[in-house]
């Protein structure tokens, strides 16, 4: 080679680590993933976007699996180039996915066709698609290859099927809204996290002003036994639990409503507390710490991953659009020094957080490398994956998976609906009450009726169009104006939306539909016990022969498709903290996932609001039914 | 040496047909009272889990592990605090509780509670419960319920669609194949899960206090337990007990067996020949040919166990301790060991070699 070319190429070469050394330097770089095959084409709710909920690293470190919910897909990246080696189609709306305990199979949950696809991880095919529990959200495989646990968010269980062959064995009782599991690093325990509070045990003076309870429910892999249920009080939506390497330390992202006093304290930070319950044997005693701080607070927690030297917690956080980095060291040693609770000092995060840094919209599943040096952030909501360099603290790049080039009036929608940055100083967002565009499972005072006056149950978001007026007073009449005015004046106490980003947000909503039915069977039949149901729903006397007043029938308020004629009604409901009687007649949407009932969440069950809350029949006639009789009204109002 | 063979032959024959009692089970009872850590002394049930020990007591739910009690009351979210029958979903670990006001699950600590007003229970009072695949049945003084975990759905069952005269239902026994329940007053109701067809046996002379054939039918109306095991139906009255295998009835009666008392609380079968039965007057095992019974003496109040060849001649045992008391309420079994409910205590019996 002659000098010249030598020197040609020489200079090439420094060009060439010139341009990478600057990427590699710059703050934050788009590599827009190279698609090796066609993209798949989306079934979910918003038409072409990736929406990446959570990421996998192989045991090898060489690939990134990435969940995507709305193109019902996982994406397979090189680590490397971030290039997608193949796009697998899976089940509808994915939620949660993880190895075997050999890496040789990928298993993923897919919520609304109640299915587990079985990916070949060599081949990256799908060799199986299994039948499971209702709303599956979260795998699990144990580390001896026989058995899998399943998270079943709707059946509020866990289900441990046979590994080889998908034969379900039992189902654990798990929280209510069972969803997130994590397997300790030595494999002998599951943990289980749920995303709706327990029902309480008892009733109490206070009816419906008891705390939230939620519960991580441990499991024993070798017995498939539940041995131990971690009480977290106060708690109301828990999400990832992460280990660190030596198992003694586990980390729990989860929210804390303050739903018992008056939302009016906002400005106080009483609205909710973002934090994390740590537990193990580092710990002893389970104990909660708050990530927020004064005036900047760390909205949703979700993911968390723990350094592989346990020297840092990383929390990705859907609302706030940021990852939390905590010092393990400096929060040990706050811990240690200072007696708890901690949860109310919103000065005690400065103790222990060492960085916050800005990720996508709505970043959820996070995925730290084997040596630690990088964690990827999937953006749920931007289609992207950040990808974070955890010497420097900072996002390196962000891999863009599929999205459509021009963001839809419904997307924008859907991101205002689950960001926090509206809120007085981005304390909550809609997401934060209606998880993953449902409910909560909390009853809230909201001071516009007055502190202390008409407490209120939250009330499902699924297929909400055409039901207006909206809040239980019907107070609302339209979308617009409930999240608009009035949201802004009462709940965000801070600059609210301009009226296209209202527009698309009121779009977001009236497009949420209803999730599949679990109660209903096919082609619209009925099982001998609804249809008696369905009959004394539409009943129009009574069983002594005698008529029941027309709006005393059930069909009369409950009418339609949606179960609500939209008026208002006394149904003898009214306590004595309610300003009126009149409330708006709630639509029957999935009405067996809502407990609690009625307007101020005092039913527990269905069948409370007839045993308990009826003694008058203004509730619809129903003290002539036998025990049998509601026992079928209730399993035909499952099937709404 | 033809003789002799021919001599041993019939030796061993009459031995099978009219020998001697075989060693019949000896224990030594360690009780348990509210002296050390039960929570009443009044023992309604009880159940074994491997290791672990369950009482249904007047005041709350017991468990026994490590060598130490803990109760379970209302406060913990049982559903009342007097504890009637327990049941073990060996699947999961889950522990059902009927209680005087409810159903209560108990899955590691948590306690969760159903009742007549919160769920579709039929009614609060449950006196039966068992498991069955993800069923769970129950027995309650306003009929049964089949209870599904996994949909949440509640089937009642009642003189509505069944053919039960009485709907006071006081025990439950249910498999995969049948489902039996006691009814006072009501006989023996019997469920086929595969046909879903209900078949109910009442005490051929009804509700007369006499038995006019040996062995026809059940032996009476009010029926206070039932176990089904191995294909055979063993049933408990308070005036006698009886085994069923599908085509012949046999009955049990202090006259013609080795029973202390007719009144009969609890019955547990082990298998097809041998069961347990719980009396007012002492403890009673039958293992197909003998009886045994273990009790305090109605006449000394001394620790007693007596055993019974099927020549019907009764010989004592010599013991140095029995059952907390004779009103005996339950029974399970923890390897060789037996535990014991009853009114006055909790046993545990230890085998002895």
């Amino acid at each position: 080679m002659s000098r010249s070319a030598q020197v040609g190429i020489s200079t090439a070469i420094a060009a060439l680590c010139a341009v990478l050394l600057m990427a590699i330097l710059s703050k934050s770089t788009v590599v827009r993933a190279a698609l090796s095959e066609p993209s798949v084409q989306s079934k979910g709710n918003v038409a072409g976007f990736a929406s990446p909920l959570e990421v996998l690293l192989s045991p090898d470190g060489g690939r990134l699996y990435v969940l995507c919910q709305e193109s019902d897909s996982v994406k397979v990246l090189n680590t490397r180039s971030f290039a997608v080696i193949k796009s697998i189609a899976v089940g509808h709306l994915p939620r949660g996915f993880s190895f075997s305990h050999t890496g040789d199979r990928l298993y993923v949950t897919n919520s609304w066709d109640d299915s587990l696809s079985v990916i070949d991880t060599h081949t990256l095919a799908v060799v199986a698609n299994w039948p499971v529990g209702a709303e599956p959200s979260s795998v699990v495989a144990d580390n001896s290859g026989k058995r899998l646990y399943v998270a079943n968010r709707i059946s509020n269980d866990i289900a441990v099927l046979n590994a080889e062959t998908g034969d379900e064995e039992a189902r654990l009782l798990a929280g209510r809204g069972s969803s997130y599991l994590t397997a300790n690093p030595d494999g002998s325990r599951i943990y289980a996290t749920h995303v709706y509070p327990n029902p309480p045990a008892r009733r109490s003076g206070l009816d419906n002003r008891m705390p939230p309870e939620s519960e991580i429910t441990v499991i024993d892999a070798a017995k498939a036994k539940v041995i131990e249920r971690i009480p977290l009080h106060r708690i109301a939506g828990v999400f990832h639990i992460a280990f660190s390497s030596d198992g003694r330390l586990g980390v729990a992202a989860q929210l804390h409503p303050k739903n018992l006093v008056p939302l009016a304290h906002v400005e106080h930070g009483w609205a909710f507390e973002d934090t994390l319950t740590l537990f193990g044997a580092d710990i002893g005693t389970p104990i909660e710490v708050p990530l927020d701080e004064m005036e900047r607070y760390a909205s949703r927690p979700f993911g968390v991953a723990i350094a592989p030297d346990k020297s840092r917690i990383y929390i990705s956080h859907g609302g706030s659009e940021i990852v939390t980095v905590v010092d393990v060291a400096k929060l040990m040693h706050f811990i240690h020094a200072h007696a708890g609770p901690f949860v109310q000092d919103l000065s005690a995060s400065a103790n222990f957080v060492i960085a916050r840094i800005p990720v996508g919209r709505n970043p959820y599943g996070v995925a730290l490398t084997r040596d630690g040096r990088r964690l990827f952030v999937a953006n749920r909501l931007d289609d992207t994956v950040s990808v974070i360099d955890t010497r420097l603290n900072r996002e390196v790049s962000k891999i863009k998976l599929d999205s459509p080039a021009k963001v839809s009036p419904l997307r924008h929608g859907e991101q205002t609906f689950y960001t926090s940055k509206y809120s007085f100083q981005g304390q909550f967002g809609c997401a934060n009450c209606h998880i993953d565009s449902t409910f909560d499972g909390v009853q809230w005072d909201l001071e516009p009726d007055g502190f202390g006056r008409d407490i209120v149950d939250n009330r499902l978001l699924e297929d909400i169009r055409d039901t207006e007026p909206y809040k239980w007073n019907g107070g609302n009449p339209d979308i617009p104006t409930e999240c608009g005015p009035r949201t802004e004046k009462y709940f965000w106490r801070s600059q609210t939306y301009d009226n296209l980003t209202l527009a698309d947000l009121s779009l977001y909503i009236r497009s949420i539909p209803q999730r599949p039915n679990r109660w209903r069977l096919a082609h619209r039949q009925f099982t001998d016990s609804q249809d008696r149901g369905r009959v004394i729903f539409s009943r129009t006397t009574d069983k002594f022969g005698t008529a029941i007043p027309e709006q005393n029938r059930c069909p009369y308020c409950h009418s339609g498709a949606k179960g609500t004629n939209q008026k208002s009604f006394d149904v003898g409901t009214r306590k004595a903290t309610d300003n009126g009687a009149l409330l708006d007649t709630p639509q029957l949407t999935n009405i067996a996932l809502t407990a609690p009932y009625l307007h101020d969440g005092s039913a527990r069950t269905l069948e409370e609001i007839w045993t308990v809350y009826n003694a008058a029949d203004k509730h619809g006639r129903t003290n002539d039914l036998s025990k049998d009789e509601l026992n079928d009204l209730i399993e035909y109002l499952r099937t709404r | 040496m033809k003789r002799l063979v021919i001599s041993a032959l019939l030796m061993a024959v009459a031995t099978c047909a009219f020998g001697t009692p075989t060693a019949m089970p000896r224990y030594h009872f360690e009780n348990f009272t509210t002296a050390n850590g039960l929570p009443h002394n009044h023992v309604f049930t009880l159940l074994v889990d491997k290791e672990r020990v369950w009482a249904g007591t007047e005041n709350g739910l017991a468990v026994y592990e490590n060598h130490a009690w803990k109760t379970y009351g209302t406060a913990d979210g049982l559903a009342h605090r007097a504890v009637l029958s327990l049941a073990l979903d060996k699947r999961t670990g889950v522990v059902w509780a009927g209680t005087m006001g409810g159903l209560s699950r108990v899955s590691a600590g948590r306690i969760d509670s159903f009742t007549q007003l919160n769920s579709g229970l039929s009614n609060d009072v449950v006196y039966g419960v068992s498991v069955e695949g993800e069923n769970v049945w129950v027995a309650t003084a306003a009929g049964g319920c089949r209870f599904n975990t996994r949909t949440g759905q509640w089937t009642l069952y009642n003189e509505r669609n069944t053919p039960m005269a009485e709907i006071w239902t006081y025990g439950v026994s249910a498999t995969a194949g049948k489902v039996y329940y006691a009814v006072w007053g009501s006989g023996v109701l019997e469920y086929d899960q595969k046909t879903g067809r209900w078949d109910k046996y009442d005490d051929p002379d009804g509700e007369n206090e006499i038995v006019l054939f040996k062995d026809q039918g059940l032996i009476h109306e009010i029926v206070t337990s039932v176990s089904y095991v191995d294909g055979i139906l063993w049933a408990a009255t308070y005036f006698g007990d009886s085994r069923y295998d599908g085509r012949t009835w046999h009955n049990f009666l202090t006259k013609d067996s080795g029973l202390p008392s007719n009144f009969t609380n609890f019955i547990k079968g082990v298998d097809a020949n041998r069961a347990w039965f719980c009396t007012d007057r002492g403890l009673a095992y039958f293992d197909g040919v003998n009886w045994a019974v273990y009790r305090n003496s109605p006449l000394d109040g001394k620790p007693e166990m007596t055993e019974r060849g099927p020549d019907g001649k009764v010989t004592y045992v010599d013991v140095t301790s029995a059952p907390a008391h004779n009103y005996v309420l339950g029974i399970d079994f923890q390897g060789n060991d037996i535990w014991v409910a009853t009114a006055k205590g909790l046993s545990h019996g230890i085998h002895q070699p």
